[in-house]
Order: structure tokens, then C-alpha cells, then sequence
């Protein structure tokens, strides 16, 4: 009995679908021809047009033949716009205000994490990072990465903005980017005013949702805060040659590690950017370039160990220069990388900090030189296998080198440990707008101490996407 | 004395190098081949193109590499195809290159599809249905007759831009226009025994060649625009062509042909690819060889050749 009420049920909803899918022919049938219809119309009106334009041509032409060649531009300026009427857009019919809203796009992120070592004890061997500094693996089991809310639009005809705010998952906000830069300068010259991420290296001016892994290499947690941004004003220049070349100019406050407020009017930071690239073939692109961050600091709290091994705070006042080398290779095949592709990256930093270091703000309180040469590098590459799928491996190693303390000397704990990571990450993207990832790591920051890490990670993008540097 | 002459010779050559690239002919940046062969027909020897994209690249999936951002910085007019083909790409290109003659709005940037009626305009906006494009279909170069539509349009933006020239612009232009209309009169009344008949699409690539020749699309094998085809939807496909048979299934040069030769081999329908652009078969060389070679490969489809 049931099964009967069953194939009854079935039967009561198949007929209407299947009538449905006959209206839905027709339907469409009649749509085409009332396509057909229109199409043949404005045919018939854009042959009419065209008549129009000409005999207006052949008139204007007699006027320009005594008013000279300069009235011809004025007089032909209004004809592209009779067919661009044509075309429907339908973001044009949203009437009002809010017509010129700027593009909105909101990034939702969320993680799992597992990892051998306590997170809260993460440090880098051998390399002096402030307070709070945000590195390592962050917090263990599920958490909310930075969800990141971006707005972009034309300011005028001369500016445009954008905005990209944070909201941590500790419910704090930050305001990551937040610039005017201007679009009618011309001749190659880009000139970028207010809060933005630097232009030097690779990496370091990609958003995070844009990374193939989800932490940034231990070069750039150890020498760049992670990923340096500075309020200030940055100039690009691209040279007139078929080979691109760009090089920028940045002055900043020096508002973040290694840089520090410190008061003055000057600028607390200079960058310099230079970067080249081109084509080998139809299959491959490349990108390299050098560039140096030189910042200032002073009264900067650093976390360190004294001898034998208990925490202290030291506080960091002079210049840091950082060099960063970076090159990028990609390949795909004629080009297509819908299917598979292949991207080969890797950095070099190196850091010289210059300045002195009073050791143990809270008790000893003891000033001296300080001069620390330190450097790191990473290698990636990342296989999109078939389509969809990625594979990605990093390895890096930093090299903390032998700090002089001048009169300090022997109070602070010296190793020449040399810090690693290994990690290998696959990622699956089901469209371009959502990320499912899995990464696993082998880190050892810290010296003795192994952490197996384990990260799932879902990255997802709302609204308007907008389109990613190379 | 010799230090200085080396020095002022160190400070004229950015300038002859400015000068040397500064050269007469108006720069063109083609985002699509199509577009750089008709900038081409319709400046001949007055216009410089180059074009950003192959036609073995999906024009939705391009990085705004270095070598484009060179040639977008020295560019004088951009012509892409507009309604957001190029939105992965071209706007932070565009932004990148520093140039103020192309920025969005500006004489020197050209959007083909503002000159034609699109179709498969969405009626609601939902990434849910893949990757829709809110201007509607943007592979507008499917149909000549829109092709006519944005000649007439580029002919007119290239007589503003370059004014001295403009006789000549519209010379070409008008010649052009003759020999295409003829085209496509060749071609309709080739095309004749294709009114009608049903075809799959691996990609919603070809409305407007649909629209124009009278084919019937009675299914698509990717689920939604622009994602993969996944076995579970072939499947469903081929069920609907037991039901609604299809005479053959396209597919553009760009694209992995795998799932039409899947569909050809299990429902026994034609695969045919379509060259899609300039360059996407050997037989398209042209604009007007493009229809040519698609006209043809369609008939050998239907088995009326």
C-alpha cells in the first residue's frame, strides 16, 4: 500500500514537470523569436544610424575642409557614443545614492589547528621580536581567522580609494590598508598616499587570503613583523621599455617592527623597490627584484633570554636595514592555467640592525651597542596537478648570526641554532571564490624543541572579487 | 672633460629612448585576438597591436603578468571585450601600469561589448549559479554581426583618438564594412542547414552564435558557468539526450576537450571545436577565416558538409 501511495506520489509530481518542461520549450522558443525580432529592428535602426552619421560626415567634412584639421576631433568626438547607448547595464539602472557605492568584498576565514607545542610559548631562536609579536601558529583547536572587509571605487577623476579593515577573531579591528592613488598621472608615475602594505619583496604586499599557505615564511615573521605596512606615501615608476621594469619609493612613519614610533618629524622609514620581469615563451612569466627597508626605532620592547635562559625585556633604539632579494617563475602550458600550472618562488632577507640595546629594562637596566646581522630565505612551489587541486611545499632556514652587545657581552644567551620548517600544504578550490585547505609542518623555531603542526583551513570571498597582482 | 661628455651622453639616452618608443603609429592593447585583428583591419599601418592573450587562454583566467603591465604603461587605447570578461585581470592591470590615456572612462579604453546587446543578462544575481557575468554573456564574437556593431564603434573611437588620421580611419572603416557585410551574407546562406538543429555546449560560450545561425542548445556540460564538468553531470546530459537528442557538441580551442569527447563517445553525438578566435585552429587566420573555419566545422558536425 505504501509503495503504491508512493509511485502515485511520484506519478502527481512527474506530469506537471514534465508539462512544465514543455512551456519552458516554448517559452524560450518564443523568446528567441522575439530576439530575432529586436535584433532585425535594431538592425534596421543602426542602418539608419549609420546614414545619419554619414550625411552629418559628409557635411562636417565640407565644414572641416575650411575649418582645418583641429575641429575634426570635436566634431567626430560625439559618434562613439551613439552605439555604446546600445548596451544595457544593469548596475546603471540602481537608482539614487547608492549608485555609487564603492565595490564591497568581505573575506571569511576559519581554521583548525594542532600542534605538538604549546602555541602561547612560540618563539623564533636567536631573533629578538617585541611583545605580542604575531607569529607562530596562533591559538590551538577551531578559531576565526581575520575576516577582511574591502572597499574600492573611483574617488574622481583624478584619485581612487581603497580600504581593506580586519576584524581579528578576538573581535579587535585593524585597518590593514587604507590608501588614495592616483590614476591620471601618467607616464608610468603611481603615486599612493595613506596606509598600505610595502612594496618590497614578493610577498609582503599580498593580502593574506591571497597566500598559498596559510602562514607567511619565518623570514618574514622574523624580519618583517609578518608583513610590514607603514602610513606614508609610496611613488611607482614603470619605465617606457617593452621589458618591464618598476621602481618605487616609499616614505613612512615607521609605525611597526622593525621599525617603532619615535616622535620625530622625519621619516621613520625609506623603502626602495626595483623589480623586472617578462615572458620566456607562451608558457612561462617571471618576476624578480631587490629592494631595501630601512626603518628607525627607539625604546623598542624586545623579548629576550639571558644566559641562563629566563626571559628578559630589552629595549632596541637605532636603524634597521632590511634587504630583501625575491623571484618568482610561473609555468603553464600555452599559457592556460585552468588546467595545470606550476609556480616556483623564493626570497632572501637580510637584516642589519645598528643601534644599542639596554638589556633588562626591569632590573639590570644596562645600556650597550648593539649590531646584529641576521638573515633567512624560503623556497615554494606550488603544482595546480588537475584542475581544481594544488599541491604546495616550503622550505626555509634563517641564520640569527652572532649579535654583538658591546658592553653587554655575555649577559645575553648566545646559540648559533639554526631555525627550519618544512611544510606541504593541498588545497582544493571549488570555485575561484571558495578554498578548502590542509597543511601540515614540521617546525623547528625553536631550538630543541620539534612542533608538528596541523592546519584546516576554509577561505571564502563575498561580493566583488577583485582581481589579484601577479 | 671626457667625464662630462660620458655623463651628458648617460643623461640624453632615457630621453632618446623616450623619444625612440614615442614613435608615430597609435599603440594599441588587444585583451582578446579577436579584437587586436580587427584594431588591425581598421588601422592597418597606422596602429602598432599587440594582444595580451593566445587563443589557447581562457580569457577569464589571466594574470596580470609583467610583460602586460609593460605594454599596458605604453599603450594609447585599450580594446578588450568588456562586460567582464577581463574583471580577474585588466582593472589591476590597468591600475598597475601608471597609464592616465587607458583608465576606465578615458577615450583610450574601448569595451566591445558596450556596442551590442548582450544576451543571457541575468535576471538574479547569485554566485550560487556559477560564474555569472551581472552585464550578461560576454563572448559577444561568436556572431559577425556584432562584430559589424563594434567595427562601426572602434572606427569612430579611432578616428577621436588619432584625429589627423581620421579620413583614413574611416576609409578602412568603410571598406571593411563592405567586405563584411558580404561575409556575412556568404555565411548565413551557407549556414542554412544549421537553423534548428540541437547541439551541447561544453561552456555557455556560444549564445550569440546560436542566436545568429538558428542552433538549438539543449544542454551544457558544465553545471554552472565556469565550473568543471563533473562526471555525475555527464551522466545527467547524456540521460536529457536520450530524451532530446543533440546532433553534435562544441566546444571553444581554449578548453579541455575531455568532457565533449566523453558526451561524442557515450551518446554518440559530433564533437566539434570551434576555433573561438583568431588563431584557436590553424584555419583561422582572420577575422574572416575565423567564420569561415567555424561555418565549415559546424556543417562537418551535422554530416552535411
Amino acid at each position: 500500500m505504501p509503495k503504491l501511495f508512493l509511485a502515485g506520489c511520484a506519478l502527481a509530481l512527474a506530469a506537471p514537470l514534465s508539462a512544465l518542461a514543455d512551456t519552458a520549450e516554448e517559452i524560450t522558443a518564443l523568446r528567441r523569436e522575439i530576439e530575432t525580432i529586436r535584433t532585425d529592428y535594431e538592425a534596421r535602426l543602426q542602418a539608419l544610424e549609420r546614414r545619419l552619421i554619414a550625411s552629418e560626415r559628409s557635411s562636417a567634412a565640407a565644414v572641416q575642409a575650411s575649418t582645418g584639421a583641429a575641429e575634426m576631433a570635436t566634431l567626430t568626438a560625439p559618434t562613439p557614443t551613439a552605439p555604446a547607448t546600445v548596451g544595457s547595464a544593469p548596475g546603471a539602472s540602481s537608482s539614487g545614492a547608492n549608485a555609487f557605492n564603492p565595490a564591497i568584498s568581505l573575506i571569511l576565514s576559519g581554521l583548525y589547528t594542532r600542534t605538538s607545542q604549546d602555541p602561547a610559548r612560540y618563539a623564533i631562536s636567536g631573533f629578538a621580536l617585541p611583545a605580542g609579536a604575531e607569529v607562530g601558529p596562533g591559538t590551538r583547536g577551531f578559531s576565526l581567522t581575520e575576516s577582511e572587509l574591502g572597499f574600492a571605487a573611483s574617488v574622481d577623476p583624478w584619485l581612487r580609494g581603497a580600504a581593506s579593515i580586519a576584524l581579528h577573531g578576538d573581535n579587535s579591528v585593524s585597518v590593514e590598508e587604507a590608501y588614495i592613488q592616483t590614476t591620471s598621472l601618467g607616464n608610468g608615475l603611481s603615486l599612493k598616499a595613506g596606509r598600505f602594505f610595502s612594496g618590497v619583496g614578493y610577498l609582503n604586499s599580498k593580502h593574506a587570503h591571497t597566500w598559498d599557505f596559510v602562514d607567511n615564511p619565518l623570514a618574514y615573521q622574523a624580519m618583517l613583523g609578518t608583513q610590514f605596512g607603514d602610513d606614508g606615501v609610496q611613488l611607482t615608476w614603470i619605465a617606457p621599455v617593452d621589458q618591464f621594469v618598476e621602481v618605487g619609493v616609499e616614505l613612512g612613519r615607521g609605525r611597526s617592527f622593525p621599525g617603532g614610533d619615535n616622535g620625530r618629524n622625519g621619516a621613520g622609514m625609506v623603502a626602495l623597490t626595483a623589480h623586472t620581469g617578462g615572458d620566456i615563451g607562451a608558457s612561462q612569466s617571471w618576476r624578480a627584484g631587490l629592494s631595501v627597508l630601512s626603518t628607525k626605532a627607539s625604546d623598542q620592547l624586545l623579548d629576550g633570554l639571558d644566559t641562563a635562559g629566563n626571559a628578559v625585556i630589552n629595549s632596541f633604539g637605532g636603524r634597521t636595514r632590511v634587504w630583501v632579494a625575491d623571484g618568482v617563475w610561473k609555468w603553464a602550458p600555452n599559457g592556460n592555467a585552468s588546467r595545470t600550472s606550476l609556480t616556483l618562488q623564493a626570497e632572501f632577507l637580510r637584516s642589519n640592525r645598528n643601534g644599542s640595546l639596554v638589556y633588562d629594562v626591569a632590573n639590570a637596566n644596562s645600556a650597550g651597542a648593539y649590531r646584529a646581522v641576521q638573515s633567512g630565505w624560503y623556497l615554494q612551489g606550488v603544482y595546480q596537478f588537475m584542475p581544481r587541486w594544488r599541491l604546495g611545499l616550503r622550505t626555509e632556514r634563517l641564520t640569527p648570526g652572532t649579535p654583538d652587545y658591546g658592553a653587554n657581552t655575555g649577559l645575553l644567551a648566545a646559540s648559533d641554532y639554526r631555525p627550519y620548517k618544512n611544510t606541504l600544504m593541498l588545497d582544493f578550490n571549488a570555485s575561484e571564490f571558495s578554498r578548502v585547505r590542509l597543511q601540515l609542518a614540521q617546525d623547528r623555531s625553536r631550538q630543541g624543541l620539534a612542533d608538528r603542526q596541523l592546519f584546516i583551513q576554509y577561505q571564502v570571498s563575498l561580493g566583488a572579487h577583485g582581481a589579484h597582482r601577479y | 672633460m671626457m667625464n662630462r661628455s660620458i655623463i651628458l651622453a648617460l643623461l640624453a639616452a632615457p630621453t632618446l629612448l623616450v623619444a625612440a618608443s614615442a614613435h608615430a603609429s597609435l599603440r594599441i592593447f588587444a585583451c582578446e585576438p579577436e579584437w587586436a585583428a580587427l584594431a588591425q583591419e581598421l588601422g592597418g599601418s597606422l596602429v602598432d597591436v599587440s594582444v595580451a592573450t593566445g587563443a589557447l587562454q581562457d580569457p577569464h583566467q589571466i594574470q596580470a603578468k609583467p610583460s602586460l603591465i609593460a605594454r599596458a604603461r605604453n599603450a594609447d587605447m585599450v580594446v578588450c571585450t568588456g562586460a567582464e570578461l577581463e574583471i580577474g585581470w585588466l582593472p589591476i592591470l590597468l591600475q598597475q601600469s601608471g597609464n592616465a590615456k587607458v583608465q576606465p572612462g578615458q577615450p583610450g579604453n574601448f569595451a566591445a561589448a558596450d556596442s551590442v546587446r548582450k544576451l543571457d543578462v541575468p535576471g538574479q544575481l547569485d554566485r550560487s549559479q556559477g560564474d555569472v557575468h551581472a552585464a550578461g554573456n560576454p563572448h559577444i564574437q561568436t556572431d559577425p554581426r556584432n562584430i559589424a556593431r563594434v567595427a562601426e564603434a572602434l572606427g569612430a573611437r579611432l578616428q577621436q583618438i588619432d584625429p589627423a588620421h581620421a579620413a583614413d580611419y574611416a576609409q578602412r572603416q568603410a571598406d571593411f564594412g563592405r567586405r563584411w557585410q558580404q561575409a556575412i551574407a556568404r555565411w548565413t546562406a551557407l549556414a542554412v542547414p544549421l537553423k534548428g538543429v540541437p547541439v551541447v555546449s561544453q561552456h555557455k560560450a556560444f549564445v550569440y552564435l546560436y542566436d545568429w545561425l538558428g542552433l538549438k542548445e539543449v544542454a551544457v556540460l558544465e553545471p554552472k558557468p565556469g565550473i568543471e564538468p563533473t562526471a555525475s553531470h555527464l551522466q545527467s546530459v547524456q540521460a536529457t539526450l536520450k530524451a532530446n537528442p543533440a546532433r553534435m557538441v562544441l566546444y571553444a580551442a581554449y578548453q579541455d576537450p575531455r568532457a565533449s569527447e566523453w558526451l561524442s563517445k557515450n551518446a554518440g553525438v559530433a564533437v566539434v571545436k570551434i576555433p573561438f578566435t583568431v588563431g584557436g585552429t590553424d584555419g583561422a587566420k582572420d577575422l574572416f577565416s575565423l567564420f569561415d573555419d567555424t561555418i565549415a566545422r559546424l556543417l562537418a558536425g551535422t554530416g552535411k558538409p
